[in-house]
Order: structure tokens, then C-alpha cells, then sequence
């Protein structure tokens, strides 16, 4: 097989995974995006185990531990993306101006008790 | 010299036919405006690389990847966009005002690897049925636990502390709340 075919490929779905996390607003789906560019990587290295044969068996390995590390990476991103939603009542990124909590309840229904304890205390 | 299933031609076009199914539904995860069928387009993506790797003589891998990408991460993701109430159906606002920059930039990255990587490649052949005995379980194993043990335990200590990480950040909004009320 001709070696710029995986690669290409590889190159093409960074790329496609580049556009999405710039372009996208929702925080999964930046998350999404952050798993193409993940999987291009890997598609890289299994191309290169194959085109090389490297006797440590490094593209391949290589590729487990990226799995492994999307996969805690992933499980972390939701726990913070829950968090953020569970605080602020948006998963939009284009609206996470500040890193403090916020002080300002969002709406009425979303008033959390944190919140109303902060309006108190001032 | 073991015999592979496909001739090197009939081999290069199934390559690039999941290709070209691989670069479409990423594509379609990257731009189609429900969140519920990007992620199940994902799916699709993943289950297209997975057959790249076997294509590739990685079978140990492919099956790690249809059953850590497609089987558990996609399942991570529908349970997040359930639980952020997440707009179910299509939503216009989820990308409009960056779209044009994050173009030039995919399209710029895009040519520039295609690039670099023809230039450097282009004169590059390989006969992956020849990487047979380097992907199979065996092989990968005895790779992992001879070469590889020091960052494979250090992993497992990453994953136990993405682990205590996640329940720590899930658990601390309901106590404080339990706290509060």
C-alpha cells in the first residue's frame, strides 16, 4: 500500500477534528471534536507501527495508552462540563466569560442555593 | 510471508472507500446541527477507524477501539448531552459566529499536512500484510509488559486518579447542596 494514503487520511481527519473545536459552542461537542483529533493521532501512529515495524512495538502501544487517556480524559471533561452546567445553567462556551462562580442568579428556576446564600451574605 | 485476505490493490481500495466513510461521517460529527446525531455519527467515525486498523494489521487495537470508542466514550456523551439538557433537537446558534476563522484555519492545517506529508512520503511503500505478527495480541502483549511496564503502571495510576477526580468533582456540588438546604 502506498504510505500517503493512512497518513493523508490521518492529516485530513485532524484537520476536520481543528475545525470542529474552534468552530463549535457546545462544550460536548468540543469534546467530540477533541476525540477526532485524538483518533487521527492514533491513526497516525498504527500507519507509522505498519510502515516502520519498530521491534518495541512503539506505534501501537502508543495508541493503547492514547485510548486509555481519552477515555479518562472524556469521563473528566463531562464530570467538569456537568459541574459548569450545574452552576451557571449553560453548556455554551461562548458564555463562560469568568472563571469565579457566579454571583448573579440566572433565572428563577435556576436559582441554586449557593447562589441565594451568596445574595444573603452581602 | 502470510497470505492476507485481500489483494495489495483490492487492499489500498477497501482503504480508501472506509476512508472516504471515515473523513464524511467526521465531517458530519463537525457540522451537523443536532448534538444527539453528531454523536451518533462519531460512532460511525470510530467504527470506520477501527476497520482502518485492522485494514492496518492492528487487531488487538481495532477491537480496543470498537470497545472503549464506539461502546463506552459515545455512551459517556449521550448520557452528558442528557444530563445538560442539551438542545435535543436541531439548534442554529451551535456554530455561527466562529465559523469562517476556524475554516481558514482547518483548510490551512489541512493543506500544510497534506503537504509536508506528500513531499516526504510520496516515494513510500509498504506491504501491511508483512506487519501481520507485530498487531496481534500476543505480540502486543509481550510488547507491553517487556518494553512498556513502567508507563503502563503509570497509567493505571492516571486512571485511578481520573477516577477519584470524577467523583470528587460530582460529588462536591450535591453535598454543598445537601449542606445548604
Amino acid at each position: 500500500m502506498h504510505a500517503v494514503y493512512p497518513l493523508v487520511l490521518g492529516a485530513l481527519l485532524f484537520a476536520i477534528g481543528l475545525y470542529g473545536v474552534l468552530a463549535r459552542r457546545n462544550a460536548i461537542a468540543v469534546l467530540m471534536a477533541i476525540e477526532l483529533l485524538l483518533n487521527a493521532v492514533t491513526l497516525n501512529l498504527v500507519s507509522f507501527s505498519a510502515i516502520l515495524r519498530d521491534r518495541y512495538g512503539m506505534g501501537q502501544i502508543f495508541t493503547l495508552f492514547i485510548i486509555t487517556i481519552a477515555a479518562a480524559e472524556t469521563g473528566l471533561g463531562l464530570a467538569i462540563v456537568l459541574l459548569v452546567y450545574r452552576q451557571r445553567a449553560t453548556a455554551d462556551l461562548g458564555e463562560q466569560r469568568a472563571l469565579a462562580e457566579p454571583v448573579e442568579p440566572v433565572t428563577a428556576d435556576e436559582l441554586s442555593p449557593r447562589n441565594v446564600e451568596a445574595e444573603v451574605a452581602r | 510471508m502470510s497470505h492476507g485476505y485481500l489483494s495489495p490493490t483490492g487492499l489500498e481500495i477497501a482503504f480508501v472507500l472506509i476512508g472516504l466513510v471515515t473523513l464524511g461521517s467526521g465531517l458530519l460529527v463537525v457540522t451537523v446541527k443536532n448534538l444527539v446525531h453528531a454523536a451518533l455519527w462519531l460512532l460511525v467515525c470510530m467504527g470506520s477507524i477501527a476497520v482502518e486498523y485492522l485494514l492496518l494489521t492492528a487487531e488487538l487495537l481495532a477491537w480496543i477501539q470498537v470497545l472503549i470508542y464506539a461502546g463506552a466514550i459515545i455512551v459517556l456523551f449521550l448520557f452528558g448531552l442528557m444530563l445538560t439538557r442539551a438542545p435535543i433537537g436541531p439548534t442554529e446558534e451551535l456554530n455561527v459566529r466562529h465559523r469562517w476563522p476556524a475554516l481558514i484555519v482547518g483548510l490551512g492545517a489541512a493543506g500544510t499536512l497534506v503537504t509536508v506529508i506528500v513531499q516526504a512520503y510520496q516515494h513510500t511503500w509498504f506491504d501491511p500484510r508483512g506487519a501481520v505478527p507485530l498487531g496481534s495480541g500476543e505480540a502486543l502483549g509481550t510488547q507491553l509488559f517487556k518494553y512498556w511496564v513502567l508507563p503502563f503502571e503509570v497509567l493505571s495510576v492516571l486512571l485511578l486518579a481520573a477516577l477519584v477526580g470524577a467523583i470528587v468533582l460530582s460529588r462536591r456540588g450535591r453535598d454543598t447542596e445537601e449542606a445548604e438546604a
